[in-house]
């Protein structure tokens, strides 16, 4: 397993180098002067042309990769070309929000899809199975900001239970945390119960069919015991991954449910990075991306063993 | 009778309680924890560059009057007014002699001296297109001592005061001299001003949150606060400013009482808080801001004069303006380049303009200029809420007139980058544009860059105009408000005859703010002294 583990992580070298070539020239072929955001509206073609020699605009473009690469190496992700601030420091600020409302929104899914999946596919076509395959449909169909404004409508203007917007980090106090965060992981679980209720009922319903089920039921084992223990453990290689990738993407950055909540997570940055053409902070971000993917999915590989003792590495 | 909806209001603070453990959801409660009185206000945009001389960014600029100040400044009448400095002119026009006033401090405590002042108009002079006029003529500018500064000119220079009163684009904030000391094409990394707030850099998140905290050692001066002029009494102790990119949500919490301040209402979500009793809607700022549209003076056809003419009759700002705002209350028909409501504004020559399309008179332009139906490139950015709709109302215009019109969708960075290229359409260059500015950034010739007529030294679109060139120099040397005038009204006719530019009107962004929040000084910049907050 340890060999395992350390060659995937071996590999994620060249898979990191490569991104990290892709996005580099990809910024620099994209239209977009940093040094035009900067100086604002008024400036002349002149002083554009100064502050990009200051900013390292103009030299040439390998000078810029190897710079870069130079400072990668170091541990240093550079500084915003904007904010004159350490990415590094930026994407600490950030990423709290991010995690902590992905931890929530997978737990809110996990806990919730889970046991409707298995219970849709344990009553299969009955009324059970219906209601949460109609509320899977629902879950893929609306778009997570009219989740998102519906539930603020209701928790937040007409109730005033939870506040509309922002975020305080659980260091700040569980109850500030827990208000601020719940509508959005809420509003984000919604597709993520869609998305894992469906794959559960899907998993599921091919377990419950064979043959070391029927049996175990024949043996008087308890119908709980039957679903949780024998057929759900069973099933659960194609969930996780759901619930691996889906933990990625969150992670990644949810756009607009950072927006319409006000949250100051990765998501927001990697857009505000964008139109304001940061390089430092667009190629900090996609990297970290990235190594987010490599790395839940890695966790995901090796978790699988746990669930499936015949998956060996 | 009990509905189901006062039934579960009426779980609100058991529910509020469970959820928090604290009565922290009560309205104002986000603003007035630790017995401060603290503001919350959303602003335009979010904080980035903190270097208020390096950009024009207008949210860089509400900074630098949150910690800086100013050696003069404008009040609500355009008149520059002492701020740390009253001056003295010299007869012969060529030297003015600036005293700082007592109790002037920066926020670590050093005094500000002259040597500080001297070095900030210096690195400002060097960004500013008006600083860079005063600095052209400029023989010499010292401190002699720790309380003067001598500026010494090689000509008269007359507007020199409104210059560097201006409220916008880019006032000359006075900061200390090392600081003062970073290349003009730098961004300073410390920042230390003399305003009456001090920034709060430990909880500085860019783009976020910045927190202004109240400079307990600010002196301000006795007159009361007239626009950025007079008294700067600060009667909170925090401001902080927080960034909501979703304008929904702001108007959210503004009606929850989570934010006491919103600076910018977008007009077709008006109603959802016009009916909040504890909200008020209103114009802070009477002047609000142009649109514009530019045209590109170096490729065919805008190279040609009937051409520009032919484009100018085509448009029409009212269907212009009524597309962009909707509601006639927040914006008018205006051909006056300065400002239709300011001192040298006057909308002479722009009948044409102001009176809707003439499309016929659009045909003729053009078939006398022999257009050959090259297609003009017109940058239309897609991210940018109040730049959206122009290129596309001036697009279907100018196609009625008989231009061959290629509209190219694109995000504003992608316009900022392109619009700076001088090479031919076909290159990558482009034709016509469209952007908006604040009313006292093309108040006057000097500040307005659109008139500028140094060819490749002039703004994007780069007009060759001597004859506005002229103008502008005889502006400068102008004695007196009534020559000024005179000059200005110039500009503005010949503005429209060559079509240097198309002015496309005035608009005004509404701001809403709690009732608690009183007593805003109704200038073009949005300011927080004088500002006062009542408890909930």
């Amino acid at each position: 397993m340890f060999v395992y583990i350390l060659k995937r992580v071996l590999a994620t070298i060249p898979v990191m180098l490569i991104v990290a070539i892709f996005v580099f020239l990809l910024l620099r072929l994209t239209p977009g002067d940093p040094a035009a955001i900067l100086a604002g509206d008024a400036a002349t073609p002149a002083q554009l042309e100064r502050i990009r020699d200051r900013l390292g605009l103009n030299d040439p473009l390998l000078t810029q990769f190897f710079t870069w690469m130079g400072q990668l190496l170091r541990g240093d992700l550079g500084v915003s070309l904007l904010s004159n601030t350490s990415v590094a420091g930026m994407l600490a600020d950030r990423l709290g929000p991010t995690i902590n409302i992905a931890l929530m929104t997978i737990t809110i899914s996990v806990a919730l899809a889970v046991p409707m999946g298995v219970i849709a596919a344990w009553r299969h076509r009955t009324w059970v199975d219906f209601l949460v395959m109609s509320f899977s449909v629902l879950g893929f169909s609306v778009p997570v900001f009219v989740i998102g404004y519906i539930l603020i409508q209701i928790f937040a203007i007409e109730l005033r239970w939870v506040p509309v917007q922002g975020y305080k980090s659980p260091g700040d106090g569980f109850g500030a945390f827990f208000s601020r965060a719940i509508l959005p992981s809420l509003t984000l679980a919604t597709i993520y119960i869609a998305l894992i209720a469906r794959m559960t009922r899907a998993s599921m319903l091919e377990v419950l069919g064979e043959d070391y089920i029927r049996t175990a039921r024949a043996k008087g084992v308890r119908e709980n015991v039957v679903l949780f223990r024998h057929a759900l453990r069973n099933a659960a290689v194609p969930i996780l991954t759901i619930i691996g990738t889906g933990f990625a993407l969150l992670i990644s950055g949810v756009v607009v449910t950072e927006s319409v909540f006000n949250i100051p997570g990765i998501g927001r940055l990697t857009v505000d990075a964008i139109l304001a053409r940061d390089y430092p902070v667009i190629q900090a971000m996609i990297l970290l991306t990235a190594g987010i993917y490599v790395f839940v999915n890695l966790l995901v590989d090796v978790s699988y063993s746990f669930f499936d003792p015949r998956i060996r590495y | 009778m009990l509905t189901l909806r006062s039934a579960l209001k009426q779980t609100r603070g058991l529910a509020a309680a469970l959820l928090t453990g604290t009565a922290l959801l009560a309205p104002g409660a986000l603003a007035a924890q630790d017995g401060e009185t603290t503001i919350t206000a959303v602003m335009h945009s979010g904080l980035r560059v903190l270097d208020p001389v390096i950009t024009t960014a207008h949210i860089t600029r509400d900074h630098g009057y949150m910690i800086y100040d100013v050696l003069t400044a404008v009040d609500e009448n355009f008149a520059p007014q002492p701020q740390m400095a009253s001056w003295e002119m010299s007869e012969d026009g060529l030297t003015y002699t600036f005293t700082l006033r007592d109790g002037l401090r920066f926020h670590d405590g050093a005094p500000v001296t002259g040597a500080d002042a001297v070095a900030s108009l210096q690195r400002w002079g060097k960004r500013d297109s008006g600083g860079q006029l005063i600095f052209d003529v400029t023989t010499s500018l010292e401190a002699p001592d720790d309380k003067t500064v001598v500026w010494t000119l090689s000509e008269p220079f007359a507007p020199l005061l409104d210059v560097i009163s201006k409220q916008s684009a880019v006032p000359p904030f006075i900061m200390p001299a090392r600081v003062a000391a970073t290349s003009s094409d730098e961004t300073i990394t410390e920042y230390v001003g003399s305003g009456p707030f001090v920034f709060n850099e430990a909880e500085y998140e860019p783009g976020v949150n910045v927190t202004y905290d109240k400079f307990d050692d600010y002196v301000p001066r006795d007159e009361p606060a007239s626009w950025m002029a007079g008294g700067k009494v600060v009667n909170v102790d925090k401001v902080v400013w927080t960034t909501m990119p979703d304008a929904l949500t702001a108007l959210n919490a503004l009606s929850a009482g989570e934010i006491d301040y919103l600076e910018q209402v977008q007009i077709d979500l008006m109603p959802i808080i016009t009916g909040n009793p504890d909200v008020t809607v209103e114009k802070r700022d009477a002047l609000g801001y142009v649109t514009i549209g530019r045209p590109n003076h170096l490729h065919p056809p805008f190279d040609n004069k009937l051409v520009r003419q032919s484009a100018m009759a085509a448009l029409d700002q009212e269907s212009m303006l009524a597309t962009m705002q909707g509601d006639p209350e927040y914006y008018s028909v205006c051909g006056a380049i300065f400002g239709c409501a300011t001192p040298l504004g006057d909308a002479s020559g722009s009948e044409d303009l102001t009176g809707g399309a003439n499309i016929e008179k659009a045909k003729a332009l053009l078939a006398e200029a022999g257009y050959d139906g090259t297609p003009i490139v017109l940058m239309a950015p897609t991210d940018v809420i109040s730049l959206i709709n122009q290129p596309v109302v001036a697009a279907q215009a100018l196609r009625e007139a008989g231009f061959e019109v290629d509209m190219q969708s694109m995000d504003w960075q992608s316009v900022v980058q392109r619009r700076a290229q001088q090479s031919p359409v076909a290159e990558g260059g482009w034709n016509m544009f469209f952007t908006n500015w604040m009313v006292p950034e093309v108040s006057d010739p000097l500040i307005n860059v659109m008139v500028n007529g140094r060819g490749d030294d002039a703004w994007f679109g780069w007009p060759t105009d001597p004859e506005i060139e002229e103008l502008r120099a005889a502006f400068v040397s102008a004695e007196n408000p009534a020559s000024q005038k005179e000059i200005a009204v110039k500009i503005q006719q010949h503005v429209m005859d060559n079509v240097n530019y198309i002015m496309m009107g005035e608009y005004i962004i509404p701001q809403a703010r709690r009732n608690t929040i009183q007593n805003m000084i109704p200038s073009p910049v949005p300011v927080f002294w004088n500002m006062t907050k009542a408890a909930e």
